[in-house]
């Protein structure tokens, strides 16, 4: 092993977490055999020059994120995350499996709510919920989907299992970073990819737009699709100029929308047009300022009476975030076993509902050794860590739980598994959590293989969020058998004669060196001086 | 396409345009400029921010205010670093329509604004510099982007621009008048070689002034922008081929250019300043009604320039 691992397998050690590297012991795990390979191969000097060009085209390709009102490059840290084909399988179907449930709870929520009358979940779980919008009841989504693009949120614990850390089912973003991050590590290692066989991503935007077409509102034959962005100082701009650019769909914000009857149109240089089907990277709050916060720009008038109408689809569906909602994410484990029938296949991490009064006073005897996080938060904002947080910041996090318990969930420190990060000179293990995307179209749920690896880039750092100084890694699932499957090899559908007939290629191509052969004459002759 | 999406690619086509005219025109005077004793130079460096469309902020206004105003101000549209920042923002606003390339060597050059020296001698690399980014990113509008209506919007913008540019340069020459010669303009245009070709050696002020005005083959001409201009609103429009309404547009670049195409070359010349102020008014004119037409929006647009 080369030394730029020298110490790491002791560091890793000392931090208590699964590695995903380093199986204790000195020795790389068989998955990351072409990685270790290829690094082993590297300089420590050729290890930085390669990182600092991948940084330095991501900034010139603007793959950024908005930080405070500065466009700052996402970081992308050079050692891919490797997932081992079988691993990959149970994440798959546990992830499938998630969406599933969630999609028919949402659509119990908006109506019958027999898993409240079954006495499942409490009603008050619901009707409390910030993100519960009565203004959607009893609201049938066009082709049964509610929850048409996920990114369930999995993290490994120290002993190597997957849990999932948190279900977003309504604007889930970081999409972009997986496609990119690709693009610029197959540029930026090669060698790494060598003979394994890496499931490709860049199906992710066909997926999608063929999702969002099939949902469309009912009789329209060729719906038109956009991506809807609240504008260019939203963090995550990029990815919504990126998605609509692969989908070839137009990017609008709110301004150039217009609602009329029930129908929504954009403004053209041609006039106005109609338009189908929404993906929406806006929070509902901000969505349509009739329904919700009248004060918000960034939505468009009439859109949520439009998409009850049938007249427009909304994706993901106005009113997702009670699937979302912290406390929700608790009970998901009985929601798959009451909706599905099924055992889940990744488990939770254990979640102290704090409403329940004994869970309650546990916690805050021990509020020192959780992590605690406000049930309708994102992005880690919000969130505290028992064991980093001042004897201050506790006694103000305990009262704000005895006013609101209802706001709050508490979970034991997970220590993230680690892989090793480039940091200054040397590799040092940095946890990382995985954001897998799923896409629904009413009868599949497809799950990218793969997703975001974020990692704290901070020594010790538990917190992985870009807004708080996290990057990313390159997620490779490994194909099972390294074979191509016969059908993608090219065919050859051509034979020699026919092509002959529809472009005399040889004859060209000799015309083609004739001309050439006739101009360096030329430039020959010039050559000559005039008077020899 | 989008309103707002064409609004941003008209202006990508202006703003780059004119970083490339500014750099230009920058760069021929710098030379002269160098030249003038102290006092002097500081009222041909007033006279240049006018002709160029702004004023003085202060009293204390020389060479290096000059630079910053013209050069290196992010913060107004009338510099090349601000144009450049603004064709990159509008440029970001559009970018799932642009292509990838075109959006990728405005970034680039937008970071690249920072590393170039704010002194005089400097300025002439940055303005070279200036000119051969500008020349990229037209080059890749023209061969990665669909000749569709956005391409068209870009071109509009672009040769718009142009015919207010060249306008602003054949008024530095009146302005400025003392020992600014017609080859000097020339240059300012790029159109000193192809100028050669044209008319050999054998030339007066006359010949040059028509070919920058006049000459129907030269790109940076203004008829030949107008005419530019012209096609593209005609491909925009298609339906007023035939009899019938022409937009307001279309008529505001038809009567500029057929004003010059058709008017005596003495009674143009000797008239130079009002003629070129024409040339500008009919410029601005011409975007405010494609604005009108294409543009609408329900509420109010601020072109954003520099966001530090």
């Amino acid at each position: 092993m080369s030394d730029l691992f020298q110490d790491y397998s002791e560091a890793a050690g000392r931090t208590g977490a699964y590695d995903e590297m380093f199986a204790p012991g000195q020795k790389a795990r068989q998955s990351y055999g072409q990685v270790a390979g290829a690094l082993r191969e590297l300089s420590l000097a050729d290890v930085s020059a390669r990182a600092d060009s991948m940084a330095r085209t991501f900034l010139d390709r603007g793959v950024t994120f908005d930080f405070a009102g500065e466009e700052r490059p996402f970081p992308l840290d050079i050692v891919p995350r490797v997932i081992p084909a079988d691993e990959w399988d149970v994440l798959e179907r546990g992830v499938a499996q998630r969406v599933r449930a969630l999609e028919a709870f949402l659509n119990d929520v908006y109506d019958k709510m027999t898993v409240v009358s079954d006495g499942v979940i409490p009603r008050q779980l619901v009707t409390t919920s910030a993100h519960f919008h009565r203004a959607v009841h009893g609201f049938e989504p066009a082709g049964g989907v509610r929850v048409h693009i996920s990114g369930i949120d999995v993290v490994r614990d120290a002993a190597g299992t997957f849990r999932v850390l948190e279900d977003n089912v309504r604007v889930p973003s970081g999409v972009s970073y997986v496609l990119e991050n690709r693009r610029a590590m197959a540029k930026g290692l090669p060698e790494a990819f060598g003979q394994q066989l890496i499931r490709p991503v860049e199906e992710y935007p066909r997926r999608l737009l063929s999702a969002l077409r099939k949902t469309a509102p009912s009789g329209v034959d060729d719906p038109t699709v956009v991506v809807l962005t609240p504008g260019v100082f939203n963090s995550a701009y990029f990815e919504h100029t990126l998605l609509a650019g692969l989908m070839g769909v137009e990017l609008v914000e709110g301004r150039d929308l217009i609602c009329r009857g029930n129908r929504v149109y954009m403004r053209t240089t041609a006039g106005e047009q109609r338009v189908d089907v929404i993906y929406k990277r806006i929070d509902d709050d901000f969505l349509d300022p009739l329904q919700f916060r009248s004060d918000s720009m960034l939505g468009c008038p009439g859109l949520v009476n439009a998409a009850r109408a049938g007249g427009v689809t909304i994706a993901n569906a106005v009113g997702n975030g009670v699937a979302d909602d912290k406390l929700v994410y608790s009970y998901v484990p009985d929601l798959i076993r009451y909706y599905l029938g099924e055992e889940p296949v990744i488990a939770n991490v254990d979640t102290f509902r704090l409403e329940e009064k004994e869970a309650r006073e546990h916690v805050l005897d021990r509020l020192d050794e959780l992590v605690v996080k406000p049930v309708d938060g994102s992005g880690g904002k919000g969130l505290v860590i028992g064991p980093d947080a001042s004897k201050d910041e506790l006694d103000a996090l305990r009262k704000r739980i005895i006013a609101d318990p209802r706001g709050w969930i508490a979970q034991p420190v997970l220590q993230l598994s680690t892989v090793p990060t480039l940091s200054g000179d040397k590799f040092g293990p940095r946890h990382v959590d995985l954001r897998p995307f799923a896409v629904n179209d009413g009868d599949d749920v497809w799950v990218l293989p793969g997703g975001l690896t974020r990692v704290a880039l901070k020594e010790g750092s538990l917190i992985v969020n870009s807004s708080q100084g996290g990057g990313s890694k390159d997620t490779w699932v490994l194909a099972g058998s390294p074979q191509v499957p016969v059908e993608q090899l090219p065919r050859q559908s051509v034979t020699v004669r026919e092509r002959v007939s529809v472009w005399p290629v040889e004859s060209n191509w000799r015309d083609r060196q004739s001309e050439q052969q006739q101009q360096q004459q030329i430039s020959d002759a010039q050559e000559v001086p005039a008077n020899a | 396409m989008l309103s707002r999406i064409a609004e941003s690619l008209f202006w990508i086509g202006r703003y780059v345009e004119r970083a490339d005219g500014t750099a230009r025109i920058l760069d021929v005077h710098l030379e002269r400029l160098n030249h003038l004793p102290t006092e002097e130079r500081r009222s041909v460096a007033r006279e240049l921010l006018g002709v160029m469309g702004a004023r003085p902020q202060n009293e204390d206004f020389g060479l290096e205010e000059l630079l910053h105003a013209l050069a290196y101000d992010k913060h107004s549209a009338t510099s090349i670093a601000g144009s450049l920042g603004a064709a990159r923002e509008n440029a970001r606003r559009a970018r799932e329509t642009v292509s990838s390339g075109l959006w990728e060597s405005l970034n680039t050059t937008y970071y690249g604004l920072n590393q170039h020296r704010k002194d005089v001698v400097g300025t002439y690399r940055f303005c070279h510099w200036v000119l051969e980014r500008t020349a990229m990113v037209s080059g890749l509008a023209d061969t990665t982007v669909s000749h569709d209506d956005s391409w068209l919007f870009l071109a509009l913008g672009r040769s718009l621009e142009r015919a207010d540019m060249t306008a602003r340069m054949l008024s530095t020459r009146d302005v400025l008048s003392a020992g600014m010669s017609w080859v000097n303009m020339l240059r300012c245009a790029g159109a000193y070689e192809s100028f050669l070709r044209t008319r050999r050696a054998a030339f007066g002020d006359q010949h040059a002034a028509e070919f920058l005005l006049l000459d129907r083959l030269f790109p940076r001409s203004i008829v030949y922008a107008l005419r530019d201009a012209d096609d593209c609103l005609a491909k925009l429009d298609p339906s007023a081929q035939r009899v019938g309404f022409i937009n307001d547009a279309r008529r505001i670049v038809g009567q500029a250019r057929t004003f010059l195409e058709f008017h005596r070359t003495d009674d143009l010349m000797s008239e130079l300043p009002e003629h070129m102020e024409r040339v500008q008014k009919a410029v601005a004119q011409a975007s405010d009604a494609i604005s009108r037409k294409y543009f609408n929006q329900a509420d109010e647009l601020a072109w954003v320039g520099e966001v530090s």
